[in-house]
């Protein structure tokens, strides 16, 4: 069902963990249909992302996908960050079966969140990025202030 | 990979060796059509009546009230369709739940769709049906009940023997999904008050392709499948002979053996729920922990999802099988998790294992073990348990 590619990502994840003092955090999707992904990002003052960690609540797909997107994101400049899209993501996995597609939009939303997030600290504006649809998890009012 | 732990016997089962055996002739030496008039030919209908007798004595039936399907979801189909074709006159009302395979499910739906009105009753916490629900939703054009004996899922057993005598008092048909229980409890149809009944013979260590719906005699139910005059002109088509020798083996095989060898998948299967249950926090057992068949377990573990659980169990030789949306190729998870009450996001979590006559205590120790392991570190990677402990530290 998944590509080599899909299943080393998901047995040996690529920056899982936490960023204590994040630059940026953004979390996305939604526990009632199985997947949510927070991304943080730790953006030095030259605006590179010199370091990245997600957690991933989902599928396979969902935790390689998210897993894929911080590698191509780590040592990026935010700019560069923005062109990290699904497709991308999709193609450095190989490919992804149909149904699974939308794990690689999230990821590609969970890293626009965590920028957001960082542009908001800051008081700066990426180029093409929106603020992102806060759809998270209901019930859970804590995780919706985080945006 | 070295090990392979096989728990996902709800789903299919290993075809026994004595039961390759016993059809392995009626492939390339038996081969006549049984409604052949030579001898060579005619032999193999005999051997298909022994198998009707075999089959109707597990159930207490005659074996005129067996009917050879290709399997658990051609019957449910029949039961349906053809009830409500051959009983439309009398009424359009048809009761179910909904905790129902999709056979009977999807096949109530289309009825539907055909001018009938479908009553899916609720279920408990445990999933199980209330016979007072059953009772308080027959009309006067209600003309079938169908409630499945034990749920795939879950495992929960129905209050079948109720049922029978509610559907009975009001003079309403009975049918019964019993693909999953058929072999592995004792099914008497009279005492029960079952008019019909769905089995498969690959539920029982038997092969695929092969089931069987019990009719009791006077029921009018139609034909389903048009053509010959086999099944009693009932079901038309030549006759699966090596299926049909598979399942009479593998149901007299699962008849001799079924006292003992639910004994010990209860002893399996309980050890299994504590040491879980124990060992692991943040889970439930779902579905009744004592109305429930001797092979099944089904947990629901927070904060992690199912599909991730059953790859990384794959990954060490453990089949199981999920709920989780994921697994059931839609956005819903499960609807039996869901008609049981639990929110999305816990039966997202939900890991079935079934047990089969080969399962071990090692197996499953080991199982158990890999399960704490692969909880922890699911859990180490979810947004969810973050902010969980978080919020518990607070």
């Amino acid at each position: 069902m998944y590509t080599e590619k899909v299943m080393d990502h998901f047995q040996h994840p690529r920056n899982m963990g936490e960023i204590e003092n994040a630059s940026g955090v953004g979390t996305v999707g939604n526990a009632k249909c199985g997947d949510i992904m927070r991304i943080y990002l730790d953006i030095d003052e030259d605006q590179i992302i010199r370091d990245v960690k997600f957690k991933t609540f989902g599928c396979g797909a969902a935790v390689a996908t998210s897993s894929m997107a911080t590698e191509l994101v780590k040592g990026k400049n935010i700019q560069e960050a923005m062109e990290v899209t699904n497709k991308a993501v999709m193609e450095a996995l190989d490919g992804l079966p149909p149904v699974k597609v939308h794990c690689s939009l999230l990821a590609e939303e969970a890293i626009h969140a965590a920028l957001w997030d960082y542009a908001e600290k800051n008081g700066i504006k990426i180029e093409g990025l929106e603020k992102p649809k806060s759809d998270i998890h209901e019930g859970e009012e804590e995780e919706e202030e985080e945006y | 990979m070295d090990r392979l732990i096989y728990l996902d016997n709800a789903a299919t089962t290993k075809t026994a060796p004595e039961v390759v055996e016993a059809m392995l002739p009626y492939f390339s030496e038996s081969y006549g059509n049984p409604s052949s008039v030579y001898s060579f030919a005619s032999k193999n209908k005999d051997a298909v009546t022994e198998q009707r007798e075999v089959i109707a004595r597990a159930l207490g039936a005659k074996s005129n009230e067996i009917y050879f399907t290709a399997g658990g979801t051609e019957s449910d189909n029949w039961a349906l369709k053809a009830t409500a074709e051959a009983y439309a006159s009398r009424g359009k009302h048809i009761i179910t739940t909904k905790i129902e395979h999709h056979a009977i499910l999807h096949t109530g739906d289309y009825l539907e769709g055909r001018g009938f009105e479908v009553t899916y009753l609720d279920v408990d916490d445990k999933g199980l049906v209330r016979p007072e629900d059953v009772e308080a939703a027959i009309r006067p054009d209600t003309i079938l009940i169908s409630v499945m004996f034990a749920n795939n899922e879950i495992g929960t057993i129905e209050p079948i023997k109720e049922i029978g005598e509610i559907a009975r008092r009001h003079n309403v048909l009975f049918h019964t999904d019993a693909v999953q229980a058929f072999g592995q409890v004792p099914i008497n149809v009279d005492e029960l008050g079952v008019d019909m009944l769905s089995a498969s013979g690959h539920k029982l260590n038997g092969p695929k392709g092969i089931g069987f719906l019990y009719i009791r005699k006077g029921v009018k139910i139609r034909s389903f499948i048009h053509g010959g005059a086999q099944e009693r002109k009932r079901r038309a088509g030549t006759e699966n002979v090596p299926g049909i020798i598979g399942l009479g083996k593998a149901v007299e095989r699962a008849v001799a053996t079924m006292a003992e060898r639910s004994a010990k998948e209860i002893g399996l299967r309980d050890h299994l729920i504590s040491r879980v249950l124990e060992e692991i926090p943040y889970c439930r057992l779902n579905g009744d922990p004592v109305d429930r068949l001797p092979n099944n377990a089904n947990f629901s573990f927070r904060f992690i999802e199912g599909e991730s659980l059953l790859i990384m169990l794959d990954m060490k030789g453990i089949c199981a099988s999920s709920g989780s949306a994921c697994t059931s190729g839609s956005l819903d998870p499960s609807h039996v998790l869901l008609a049981i009450g639990l929110p999305h996001e816990i039966a997202h979590g939900s890991l079935r294992l079934t047990l089969g006559e080969e399962t071990t205590r090692e197996d499953i120790d080991y199982v158990v073990d890999s399960l704490k392991e692969i909880v922890a570190r699911l859990r180490e990677m979810s947004p969810l348990y973050e902010d969980f402990v978080k919020k518990s530290n607070q």
